[in-house]
C-alpha cells in the first residue's frame, strides 16, 4: 500500500525545549492511526506539525507524495477537527461547513452537493440553518467533522475531538467516528490521552513520551507484547502488575516470596539480574482455573473493589501489592485466603534499568 | 414503597425550613440612611449648576444658591449656545460643538481600526519581538502626555500636519492606542486558539481571519472601545487646544474661553448652561450603554 503521510527525521523546538526529537512515522493509505500518550508528550504538537499549524524545526512532511513541509495548512490537503470544535459561532452550521470553500471560491452547486453529502453523512441536515450556540456538545462536534469531511481531502486529523463531551456522548460519537473511517476509507490520524478510544478505534497505536515514539502497534499487539515498561503500564486499566525480583536463566525470584519459574515465557533477550515481571490483572486466575496454571500463589486478599462488571481485587506477592480482575459474582472479602495463578507465557519481562522487554 | 415515610400533610415543626426570613435590621436602615445622604451630597453641585443656569443675572446676585429660580429663564442657555463670546468670535459653543464632533467622528473609528488590527495580530500572528512590542506599546499608557507634545507638535509640523483635522485625529488615534490595543489583544488572547486554526486550516489567511471570524466576534469589546474613545476624546483638552488650530477648537476648549474670560462680568448662568452642554455627550453616552460598558469590560477583563 502506498504510503499517505509520511515523516521524516522530524525535529521541533521551543526555544531549548526538545518537544519532538527525530521522529519517523509512516502512515498508510487508509489507515486510523492512533497518537496516544500523557499530556506533555508531544502528541498534539505532532499532530499541529502535520496540519501545518507549527513550524517544524527540522526534517520533512510528506502527505500523498508531496513534500509539504513549508506549504500552508489549506494546501496541505488536510482536514481537522479539534477539541473544542472551533466553529465559528456568528455562522450558521451551513456557513460553518461551506467556509473553507467559500473562501476558495469553489463554485456554489459545488458547494451545496459538498455541503448535502457531508451533512448527509454525519445526519445533521435539520441543523443547518442553526447557530452553533443552539447546538448541543455532541451535535457541535458533528458539525466540526463535518467541516473537515466537505474539504474532500485525503487525510483527517483529529485533535482529542471527545475530551469535551461526556461518557455517554463520547462513547456513541467513538463507534461513529469508526463507521465514518468503515465508510470512507481515507487516512485518519487521531490524537487522544484515552485508551479505550486508541484501543477500539485504531488499526495501529503510537504510544508516545517526550517526544518519541515508543511503540507503534496494532493494539493487540501493544497490550500483549509492549516494548517497554512506560507502555505495559500505561495500556490497560487497572495497569499491569510490575514485580521487582531477579532473574537468572528462566528462574525469577521474588524477594519475601521465592521463586517463579517462568517456563513457557518467549525471551527476545537473554539478561539475568534485576528484572520486572509485569501480569495483567486479568490474566490473573482464582481458585478452581488457578490450579490448572503453572504458576500458583497461595494469598490473602487485602481491599476489594467492586466495579460492577467485574471485581478488582488486591492482594501482596512478597510484600508487593499484585491486584487480579475477578468475575462479580464471585464473594471475595478482606482477609480471605486464595489461590490465584497466572501463565508466565502471558504476561512480560522487562530489565529494571533500562524498562526494556526481555 | 418505604413504611415509615411521612404523609405528606404533616406539618415539620422541628427547627428552621425553606428560605430564611430576611429582616430589616437597624444596621441595614443606617447604611440605607448614609448611602442616601452621600448620594445626595454629590448630586449638589450638579444641582446648583442646574438651578443657577435657570436664572436671571439679577437673581443670582441675591446669593440664594439652593433656590430654585423665582423667575424660570432659558436665555442663558440659548447664548450660551448661540452669542456667548470666545475670545473675539460671539457665536458661542454651538462651532465647538461641531468641530467636536468632527473630531470624535473622525478620530474614534481610526483608532479603534489600527488598534484593532494591532490587537489581532499581536495575539494570533506572534512573530519575533511581538512581545517586545506590545510591552513597548503598553509602556506608552504611562508616558505623560505632556512630556510629548513639543516632539509631537515639531513632527507634525514638519509633515504639514499641524493645527490640522488630519493631525488631531492622528495624535487621538496615536493616544489611544496603547490602551485599545491592550484591550483587544486581551479580548483576542480569550478567544480560543482553535477558532484561529480552523481558520487556517479552512484557507483563510490573514485578513480572512480577521473580517470573516474574528471583526463578527467583537462586537462586544467594540463598544466598549467606542465608548471609551468617544467620552475621552469629546472630554480632551489638552491636544484640542495645542494641536487643533484655530479653525478647528473643539467644544472643551471653547468652554474653557467662554469660563474663563477676564473681561466685562461673569455671567453665572451662561457659563453653568455652556459647562452641562459640554458634558451632556458623554453622559448620554455612559447612561445609554452603561449596561454593555460592563458586559465589555467583563468580557475583556480588562480594569476600566
Amino acid at each position: 500500500m502506498a504510503s499517505s503521510v509520511s515523516i521524516r527525521d522530524l525535529s521541533l523546538n521551543f526555544g531549548n525545549v526538545k518537544v519532538l526529537q527525530h521522529l519517523d512515522l509512516e502512515v498508510e493509505q487508509g489507515e486510523f492511526i492512533v497518537l496516544l500518550g500523557p499530556s506533555g508528550c508531544g502528541k498534539s504538537t505532532l499532530l499541529n506539525c502535520i496540519a501545518g499549524l507549527l513550524d517544524v524545526s527540522d526534517g520533512q512532511i510528506h502527505i500523498t507524495g508531496k513534500n509539504v513541509t513549508w506549504a500552508e495548512p489549506s494546501e496541505r490537503g488536510i482536514g481537522m477537527v479539534f477539541q473544542s470544535y472551533a466553529l465559528y459561532p456568528q455562522m450558521t452550521v451551513e456557513k460553518n461547513l461551506s467556509f473553507g470553500l467559500r473562501v476558495a471560491r469553489m463554485p456554489k452547486d459545488e458547494i451545496d452537493k459538498r455541503v448535502a453529502r457531508a451533512s448527509e453523512i454525519l445526519q445533521i441536515q435539520p441543523l443547518l440553518q442553526r447557530k452553533p450556540v443552539e447546538l448541543s456538545g455532541g451535535q457541535r462536534q458533528r458539525v466540526a467533522i463535518g467541516r473537515a469531511l466537505v474539504r474532500d481531502v485525503e487525510v483527517y486529523l483529529f485533535d482529542e475531538p471527545l475530551s469535551n463531551l461526556d461518557a455517554k456522548l463520547r462513547s456513541d460519537l467513538r463507534v461513529e467516528i469508526k463507521r465514518l473511517h468503515q465508510r470512507l476509507k481515507n487516512t485518519m490520524i487521531y490524537v487522544t490521552h484515552d485508551q479505550i478510544e486508541a484501543m477500539t478505534l485504531a488499526d495501529r497505536i503510537a504510544i508516545m513520551k517526550n517526544g518519541i515514539i515508543q511503540q507503534l502497534d496494532d493494539p493487540h499487539t501493544i497490550y500483549n507484547k509492549p516494548v517497554n515498561l512506560f507502555v505495559a503500564g500505561f495500556i490497560g486499566s487497572p495497569s499491569m502488575n510490575f514485580i521487582n525480583g531477579t532473574l537468572d536463566g528462566s528462574n525469577f525470584t521474588v524477594p519475601g516470596y521465592g521463586v517463579i519459574p517462568l517456563s513457557g515465557y518467549q525471551f527476545v533477550a537473554q539478561k539475568n539480574g534485576s528484572t520486572v515481571l509485569g501480569i495483567r490483572p486479568e490474566h490473573i486466575a482464582l481458585g478452581e482455573d488457578a490450579r490448572k496454571l503453572p504458576v500458583q500463589i497461595e494469598t490473602e486478599i487485602e481491599i476489594v473493589e467492586p466495579m460492577g462488571s467485574d471485581t478488582i481485587a488486591w492482594t501482596k506477592i512478597g510484600g508487593q501489592a499484585l491486584t487480579f480482575r475477578a468475575a462479580a459474582e464471585v464473594a471475595l472479602a478482606p482477609g480471605q485466603k486464595v489461590l490465584i495463578g497466572f501463565e508466565p507465557a502471558r504476561g512480560s519481562v522487562f530489565e529494571s534499568e533500562s524498562g526494556n522487554r526481555i | 414503597m418505604s413504611t415509615n415515610a411521612l404523609p405528606l400533610s404533616q406539618p415539620i415543626v422541628d427547627g428552621p425550613r425553606g428560605a430564611k426570613p430576611k429582616r430589616i435590621t437597624p444596621a441595614r436602615i443606617g447604611v440605607y440612611a448614609f448611602l442616601v445622604l452621600s448620594a445626595l451630597f454629590f448630586l449638589l453641585p450638579l444641582w446648583v449648576m442646574i438651578v443657577t443656569s435657570l436664572k436671571g443675572m439679577p437673581e443670582i446676585r441675591l446669593g440664594h444658591l439652593f433656590n430654585w429660580p423665582a423667575e424660570l429663564t432659558f436665555d442663558p442657555w440659548i447664548k450660551a449656545w448661540d452669542t456667548a463670546c470666545t475670545g473675539r468670535d460671539c457665536n458661542g459653543l454651538k462651532p465647538g460643538f461641531w468641530n467636536s464632533v468632527k473630531i470624535t467622528l473622525l478620530s474614534v473609528p481610526v483608532s479603534i481600526v489600527v488598534a484593532m488590527i494591532n490587537g489581532y495580530a499581536l495575539s494570533f500572528w506572534r512573530y519575533k519581538g511581538s512581545e517586545l512590542l506590545f510591552a513597548v506599546l503598553i509602556f506608552g499608557a504611562f508616558v505623560p502626555y505632556q512630556v510629548v507634545i513639543y516632539p509631537l507638535i515639531i513632527g507634525l509640523r514638519e509633515v504639514g500636519l499641524f493645527a490640522t483635522l488630519p493631525g488631531i485625529v492622528v495624535v487621538h488615534t496615536i493616544f489611544g492606542m496603547p490602551i485599545l490595543t491592550l484591550l483587544y489583544r486581551n479580548f483576542f488572547a480569550s478567544l480560543p486558539a482553535e477558532l484561529f486554526k480552523a481558520g487556517r486550516v479552512d484557507g483563510a489567511g490573514f485578513w480572512g481571519i480577521f473580517f470573516r471570524i474574528m471583526l463578527p466576534m467583537s462586537v462586544p469589546i467594540t463598544i466598549v472601545a467606542v465608548i471609551l474613545q468617544t467620552t475621552g476624546i469629546w472630554n480632551d483638552f489638552l491636544f484640542g487646544t495645542v494641536f487643533a488650530g484655530r479653525e478647528n477648537m473643539p467644544m472643551t476648549v471653547q468652554l474653557n474661553n467662554i469660563v474663563t474670560t477676564t473681561t466685562g462680568i461673569r455671567e453665572y448662568n451662561v457659563n453653568m448652561a455652556a459647562t452641562i452642554l459640554t458634558a451632556a455627550v458623554p453622559l448620554v453616552v455612559y447612561f445609554v450603554s452603561g449596561k454593555w460598558f460592563v458586559r465589555g469590560i467583563a468580557a475583556g477583563a480588562v480594569k476600566g
